[in-house]
Formats: structure tokens, sequence, C-alpha cells
């Protein structure tokens, strides 16, 4: 296994672990008891990709459990705090968009993750899914839906730059995924009579350094969660 | 706004199921939702995330009339005493499943 395929290898499974942290911190508070059931249902999918990916790379419990904040290599969005409901459906839209086209093409090549990228692809079509129903109803729902709707496309927008940047060892061309993936949330977002936010594109500066392990404010205390016990209790088993 | 969206108020749906092709669908349970769209994604995720189903219905819970439990007698009753109803007389033929 080179260096190089582990790096591709961790990036994109901390982007699922990470992800299915924060959308697992809905559990119990979701709006409804419904919703409950369909972001966690969406977290499992992703811990299921997370846990698939990190073997690759290593020991997976080590790799989730004890590395630090640092050596993440997960992008910025996915470890935005859920926000409001707006906000993580805002995540979710962005984030399942741009997986679905990732594995699509990790699918159709030959490396050790085509396999897997033809499972998860058919789960992200179903979180895409779920994204885009919800924006729909949130933008042309009632007038505060609508402007939590839009605070959180803006609000989370400077984040999605950072998806297209190229990862070391990963045989998929990624800026040239970011054509199609606008194209499909500019589509929903006019549907959902929300306006596409403006801001840094691929040529411009955007936020985001998470592939080099750079992160947010609030990352540390979501890893601090997730890696509470199993730092205060190694290898501990239920 | 177009309206295509959120009222604010969730109803309630009746979730029916087909566990395979060739069985009819079967009362699952209820649940919340704002539409029937989001109603049938909820009974994917509540009721066949185990493989339960190929094939789902949502109803609204106020297009479903039922009978009364104070009509129960006059209903069911009658047909109590009236064993020569029931074919309980044929030998069912082997390999015939789901009778």
């Amino acid at each position: 296994m080179t260096r190089a395929f582990k790096n591709a290898a961790t990036a994109l499974g901390d982007d699922a672990l990470v992800l299915a942290q924060r959308l697992g911190e809905w559990s119990g508070n979701a709006p409804t008891l419904e919703e409950d059931v369909a972001l966690t249902n969406i977290g499992l999918d992703l811990l299921g990709q997370a846990r698939f990916l990190l073997s690759l790379a290593g020991d997976e419990d080590e790799l989730a459990y004890l590395r630090e904040e640092r050596e993440f290599r997960n992008v910025q969005l996915v470890e935005q705090p859920n926000g409001d409901f707006a906000h993580t459906i805002a995540r979710q839209l962005y984030f399942s968009c741009y997986q679905e086209l990732l594995y699509r093409e990790l699918a159709s090549g030959d490396s050790q993750t085509a396999g897997l990228a033809a499972k998860a692809v058919k789960e992200v079509a179903y979180h895409r899914d779920h994204a885009v129903q919800w924006t729909l109803r949130l933008g042309d729902g009632t007038a505060d839906s609508h402007e939590r709707m839009r605070r959180a496309v803006d609000a989370l927008w400077r984040f999605t730059g950072e998806l297209f940047a190229p990862v070391e060892g990963l045989d998929v061309d990624l800026p040239a995924l970011r054509g199609e993936w606008l194209a499909t949330v500019s589509q929903v977002l006019e549907r959902a009579t929300l306006t596409l936010p403006t801001g840094p594109d691929r040529t411009a500066w955007a936020a985001g350094a998470g592939r080099q392990g750079v992160h947010t404010e609030s990352f540390g205390r979501m890893l601090a969660e997730m890696q509470h016990l199993h730092r205060s209790h190694p290898g501990a088993t239920w | 706004m177009s309206g295509q969206g959120m009222s604010g108020q969730d109803q309630l749906w009746e979730v029916f199921v087909r566990s395979r092709r060739g069985l009819s669908h079967t009362h699952a349970g209820s649940l919340h939702a704002p539409d029937a769209e989001m109603a049938l994604r909820n009974a994917r995720d509540l009721y066949t995330r185990r493989q339960e189903g190929v094939s789902i219905w949502v109803v609204p819970s106020s297009a479903v009339t039922a009978s009364s439990p104070d009509e129960k007698d006059p209903f069911f009753e009658p047909s109590a005493d009236k064993p020569y109803r029931h074919p309980t007389f044929y030998e069912v033929p082997e390999g015939v499943k789901n009778l």
C-alpha cells in the first residue's frame, strides 16, 4: 500500500467519519422522530464507508480514536457544527452532491476502492435525495424556514471550494467535477426559491485547509467527544 | 413562495409494505410527515431498513374509514358459527406457499 494511496483513503475516510459523528449528534434531538431516524441512518451509512476506507489506511480504531486534530484529513465542510436543521441540510446538500460524483468516478475506476464506491454510490444517492427534498421544503416553505435555509447555504458556501482541490493519491480529477456539482446545486437552490451564493470560486481564495490538517474551532470539541471513551478506557468493548 | 414547501404541520400517514413480489402490501405502521413524498422517504427509513420491503404505499390516515368497535358484534359475530365458510375440507397441494 503506497503512502499516497493511504493518504487518499484517509482523506475520504475522515470525511465520512466526521460527518457520521456530526449526524449522530442529532440522535434524540432531531425535529421529529422520523427525521431522527433518517439522519442517524445516513450517519450509519457514512460510518460504514469510513470503516472500510480507514481500514485500507491502517487500523481503523487507532485512526479514529487516537489521532490528534492536526492528523485528520477531512474537509472543513463536514466538521461544521450542526447549527439549526437548515444548516445540517445545507451541509448535507453540498456534501452528498459532491460525494455522489466522487464515488461514481471511483466506481468506474479499478482501484481498491471501486467495490466500496459502487455500493456507496447508491447510499449517497439517497442522502442527496433526502437533502434535496428538505432544501425544497425549507427554501420554498414559510418565511422563517426560507430565511434559515438562505442563511445556511450562504454560511457554508465558503467551505465548498475545498471539496474540489486535488487529493494526493486519489485517482479522480476533482477539479473537473465542480461543473456538474455546481449545475446540480444551482438547480436545486433555484427550485427552492433560493439564490446561489456568490463568492470564492476555484480561481479565487476559499476557506478550507482541512486536507492539510488545519481545522476549524469546533472540530476539537467534536473530536474530544468522539474519542474520550476510547482514550479513557483503551480497548473497551461491549 | 409558491407553496411547494412546508405548511408547518405534519400529518399522520399509514404505511403499507410489500415484503416481496407476489405478496400483497401489509400495514406496517404509521408515521408523521409534511407531505406524501416525505412520508414515503420516512417510511423507507423506518420500515424497510432491514430489507423488509420491495414496495411501499403511504396513505393519509384521514383517508382511512375504520369500522367502529361499537359495531363489532353486528359486523363480525354472525360469522362465528358458520364453519362451512371455511375451506377446511381441502388438502393443500404440495408446493403451495403463502397460503
